[in-house]
């Protein structure tokens, strides 16, 4: 991937992470956005299914950690390239991915299961905002397993080297962003329940 | 250029390696296509946001000509519902915003020293997702039957889409489905445009110019692009809201399992009340370049107006719920939104005082540009005048959901920002079309269009007030209606006149032989120091810059009275030469990437209406313009 | 950056070109740090599960499990997003929109009734 030699900024500052850090806020107000009709309609379904009736929370704190440790590999993905280390970023970068993609399976069985016992897009309030919220979550996780993916094809062929390791850090801001909402899904959707 | 594309591969090979000469070079359609050129990016944003503001302007005289007179049969109910939601949609979305990135895109280069954005196929993208919206949403016109029987499919519902009418027991079609989803196309566009402005302007400014040096537009971009990509995403949520309610029998604002259609209110004026300072704001920074010009005096306060335009940026998050007083949120959150919404009528007046310094005492030139501004000056003072009325609890009991808020809206929207555009329109003209418009059609648009858009809003403020409800198709004789809603047909007639008076103005300047100098307004900033129009490259040397207004410093010294005298010719380093052509200056490559890009959106859309498997379909146009993209190289 | 400095501001080139520092002044972690950190993360995940499944702190299981979740946050976004270390315009950014937020959506629960926890 070929960009224009980073020019001098006046604060300094790559335009590109810049402007990942832009989005990064700006994701803010989404997923805060998300968050916030959870929490508002949390405790009205007229009916159930409810959060305690499907809710495997051994389950879920595996996939938690999972992404939690997704994180680690992508940062240590970052200090292989930024160290000229090759082998280390091809498998930090790989590692990151599959760790992802373990979760966004774990979401998917979970998913799966909870519609097996009656829960829907449609059935309530719960199944609403926890679909929504979730699967955009999801969603966003999967997007990020596609850059971590081409990435890593990119460093297969000897096209990330430490002069590339910038792609490699906003691909990792990125990351660790779906890993903190998730933080925040995680205690205020599974662990504290109505 | 043209080529027969023959089976044998190098004469493809031949056709594209001439396209792309063309393009670079600036040559035919497919430059255009291809462009990342920020001023060629800027007139297309302009010229289709015009083309938009005739249709929203077309069915503006559907409405006033349904309500001319009583019981009027101009148009169906259906069809005026219709109407007067795509009306009020394209002129906010389709018309004042994109006018508005038009002038981002054209001067915020020139104006910081830069030879274009941060992000320029970013850019590109911006507008080519921006003409996608446009053009999806107004597809579905066509989607109600047979259009020439005045069946339309358009969404019906008001351009504030509010909940439980926009559900699908209520709204069955696909109306509101486009308008979620061409809405969330164009958010799209505005986000992309936000950051790329935010990043250039923060990160590209010359060498000398600090952020208080910079003109007070660019100010107001900066401002306005934080506003947009901290609100758009609360309106993207909720639309993903509405729409899995409508496509997948969601439960947000379905009250038998629960939810609230209030919290689509919440959401929407969450979104909707930053965005009418996004409206704005532009307009307000195109005034104040062009009043110091025409009234030979630097802008008055040019520090408070900065902090007036942040200040109106931030308070403008503490005040949405004005537009919900009547929805039962109770005394307390009714009293404290009153308090901030009156608050936030303090720095707007910091700014129109500064305005008026600026022109007292100044040598004033009555120019086209300089009536827009002042007709803006005086519009808006009084719209936000009854904004001031609206913020008062009591006072908005009655006025909710009449004529009095439309007039009030108008008042600021057209009368504020689309006169700022105007003004914006005739001063840069001659700039990047190196034609000026003539001057005598110029001064009868602005007269036409101020008398005109009195003669149609002032009456609405009676109407209003003596209790005319709006959104509705059609009223009883004999309320005391009838006489202010005539006059108010009467004026919007005026005001499509005087679009058409501009339309010959663009025509027959575009036949002008007399080319536009440089400088013709003798300018203070630094997009007149150079050629009219503007080179590819904007500046031969990028310059460094010593003060607010260096160009003006450049061309005129202070004698002892403070007066301008203009510096001898020659004694500034900084005149652009006559020869050399910027040969050596590499400019981004031209892309079509963008384009593919944006063409995925509109297709994954479509899809979501009628077909999953267009879903596919789009979404592989989309990665295929992202990764051509990504995978290019930026600057050949 | 404030005003002062603004207007003080060098240029980014040219003559008298100072930019301003991308990372402030501090360690740079290593791998080592980050494995640390990443062990302390699970740890902490650990105790938010245990204290969910501990009856005898029930009524203290919200404030608890929202520090836990705040410390976990905040040592990914300081330490591997490396906020820490980096200029101060991406934390106003990122805590800006952060604020902006919560602040919206308490003002919009509270408003309609809705509980935060």
């Amino acid at each position: 991937m070929q960009h224009a030699p980073a020019l001098a900024t006046n604060t300094g500052l790559d335009n590109r992470k810049l402007l990942m850090w832009l989005f990064l806020a700006s994701e803010c107000l989404f997923f805060g956005s998300l968050i916030g009709a959870y929490l508002l309609y949390r405790d009205r379904s007229v009916a159930g299914p409810y959060p305690e009736d499907l809710f495997d929370i051994p389950f879920t704190s595996v996939s938690a950690f999972i992404l939690l440790m997704s994180s680690v590999t992508m940062v240590l993905a970052l200090a292989a390239i930024q160290r000229g280390d090759q082998h280390g970023l091809r498998v930090w970068l790989f590692t990151t991915a599959f760790l992802g993609i373990l979760f966004v399976s774990g979401q998917a069985f979970e998913f799966t299961e909870f519609n097996r016992e009656g829960l829907s897009l449609s059935t309530n309030l719960f199944g609403t905002t926890f679909f929504v919220l979730t699967g955009f979550h999801g969603a966003h996780v999967t997007v990020g397993v596609l850059i971590l993916m081409s990435l890593f094809v990119m460093a297969l062929r000897g096209r990330l080297t430490r002069a590339e390791s910038l792609h490699v850090e906003l691909a990792g801001l990125y990351w660790h962003f779906v890993d903190i909402v998730w933080i925040v899904i995680f205690t205020l959707v599974y662990l504290i329940q109505p | 250029m043209a080529r027969a594309i023959e089976e044998r591969p190098s004469a493809i090979l031949e056709a594209m390696r001439q396209l792309r000469e063309d393009a670079a070079s600036y040559r035919g359609i497919w430059s255009w296509i291809t462009t990342v050129d920020h001023k060629r990016i800027g007139i297309m944003y302009g010229v289709t946001a015009l083309a938009f503001f005739v249709l929203g302007g077309i069915e503006a005289l559907l409405i006033r000509l349904q309500l001319a007179t009583p019981n009027g049969e101009v148009l169906t109910p259906d069809q005026y519902n219709r109407i007067f939601t795509m009306h009020g949609t394209t002129m906010i979305f389709l018309v004042v915003m994109p006018l508005s990135a038009a002038f981002f895109n054209l001067l915020t280069p020139l104006m910081i020293g830069a030879r274009d954005v941060a992000f320029p196929r970013l850019n590109a993208f911006s507008y080519w997702v921006f003409l996608a919206g446009g053009l999806f949403m107004n597809a579905s016109f066509f989607t109600g039957g047979n259009i020439l029987q005045g069946e339309l499919g358009a969404p019906d519902a008001g351009w504030f889409g509010y909940a439980p009418l926009t559900l699908s027991r209520f709204s069955p079609g696909e109306g509101v489905d486009f308008w979620a989803l061409g809405l969330l196309i164009l958010g799209v566009s505005s986000m992309a445009a936000g950051f790329n402005f935010i990043v250039t302007i923060l990160n590209m400014r010359a060498p000398g110019m600090t952020l208080f040096r910079m003109p007070l537009f660019v100010w107001m971009t900066l401002v306005t692009s934080f506003l947009i990509v901290f609100a758009m995403p609360v309106i993207t949520v909720a639309l993903f809201q509405l729409l899995f309610d409508r496509l997948y029998d969601a439960n947000f604002f379905n009250v038998d399992k629960g939810g609230t259609p209030l919290l689509w209110q919440h959401m929407f004026w969450l979104f909707g009340h930053p965005e009418v300072y996004i409206l704005i704001l532009p307009a307000m920074g195109i005034v104040s370049e062009v009043l110091p010009t025409f009234a030979r005096k630097p802008l008055f306060g040019y520090p408070f107006v900065v902090f007036s335009g942040i200040a109106i940026a931030f308070m403008s998050w503490g005040v949405w719920a004005h537009h919900m007083y009547t929805t039962g949120l109770g005394a307390v959150a009714n009293s404290a939104f009153g308090v901030s919404t009156i608050l936030i009528a303090i720095p707007t007046g910091v700014k129109i005082f500064n305005w008026m310094a600026t022109l007292w005492g100044g040598s004033i030139s009555i120019k086209t540009p300089l009536l827009f501004a002042a007709g803006f000056i005086a519009m808006f003072t009084i719209g936000g005048l009854t904004g001031v009325t609206h913020s008062v609890v009591p006072s908005d009991y009655q006025q909710q959901d009449t004529y009095y808020i439309v007039a009030h809206f108008h008042q600021v929207l057209f009368g504020g920002a689309i006169f700022g555009l105007f003004a914006g329109i005739y001063y840069w003209y001659p700039k990047f079309t190196g034609k000026m418009l003539y001057e005598g059609l110029g001064q009868l648009q602005f007269w036409t269009m101020f008398i005109g858009f009195n003669v149609t809003f002032q009456p609405m403020m009676i109407l209003g007030l003596i209790g005319m409800p709006r959104r509705i198709y059609s009223y009883p004789g004999g309320q005391g209606f009838d006489i202010w809603n005539l006059v108010a047909t009467v004026g919007a007639f005026l005001i499509a006149f005087s679009v058409l008076v501009f339309i010959i103005n663009v025509i027959a300047s575009s036949r002008r032989k007399e080319k536009a100098e440089a400088d013709p307004w003798d300018g203070r900033t630094l997009e007149w120091s150079l050629p009219s129009p503007v080179p590819p490259y904007n500046f031969k040397e990028i310059p460094t810059v010593h003060a607010l207004d260096d160009f003006w410093h450049q061309k005129y010294a202070e004698d002892e009275r403070g007066r301008p005298v203009p510096v001898v010719a020659g004694g500034s380093e900084e005149e652009e030469e006559e020869h050399g052509d910027g040969h050596g200056i590499h400019m981004p490559s031209p892309s079509f990437f963008p384009l593919i890009a944006a063409t995925g959106l509109p297709i994954i859309a479509t899809g979501l209406i009628y077909d999953p498997a267009i879903v596919a379909v789009g979404a592989a146009v989309l990665m295929v313009g992202i990764y051509g993209w990504a995978l290019e190289p930026a600057t050949e | 950056m404030t005003l002062a400095e603004y207007r003080g501001m060098k240029p980014a080139t040219g003559e008298g070109a100072v930019a301003a520092p991308a990372h402030r002044e501090g360690a740079h972690p290593g791998p080592a740090e980050y494995v640390k950190i990443g062990l302390t993360l699970a740890v902490i995940t650990a105790v938010e599960v245990a204290v969910y499944y501990i009856d005898a702190l029930s009524d203290v299981l919200i404030p608890i499990l929202i520090v836990l979740s705040a410390l976990k946050f905040s040592l990914v976004v300081l330490w591997f997003m490396h906020l820490k270390f980096d200029n101060r315009l991406f934390s106003t950014l990122f805590v800006g929109g952060l604020m902006l937020v919560a602040t919206l959506f308490v003002v919009v629960l509270a408003t309609l009734g809705g509980k935060l926890v």
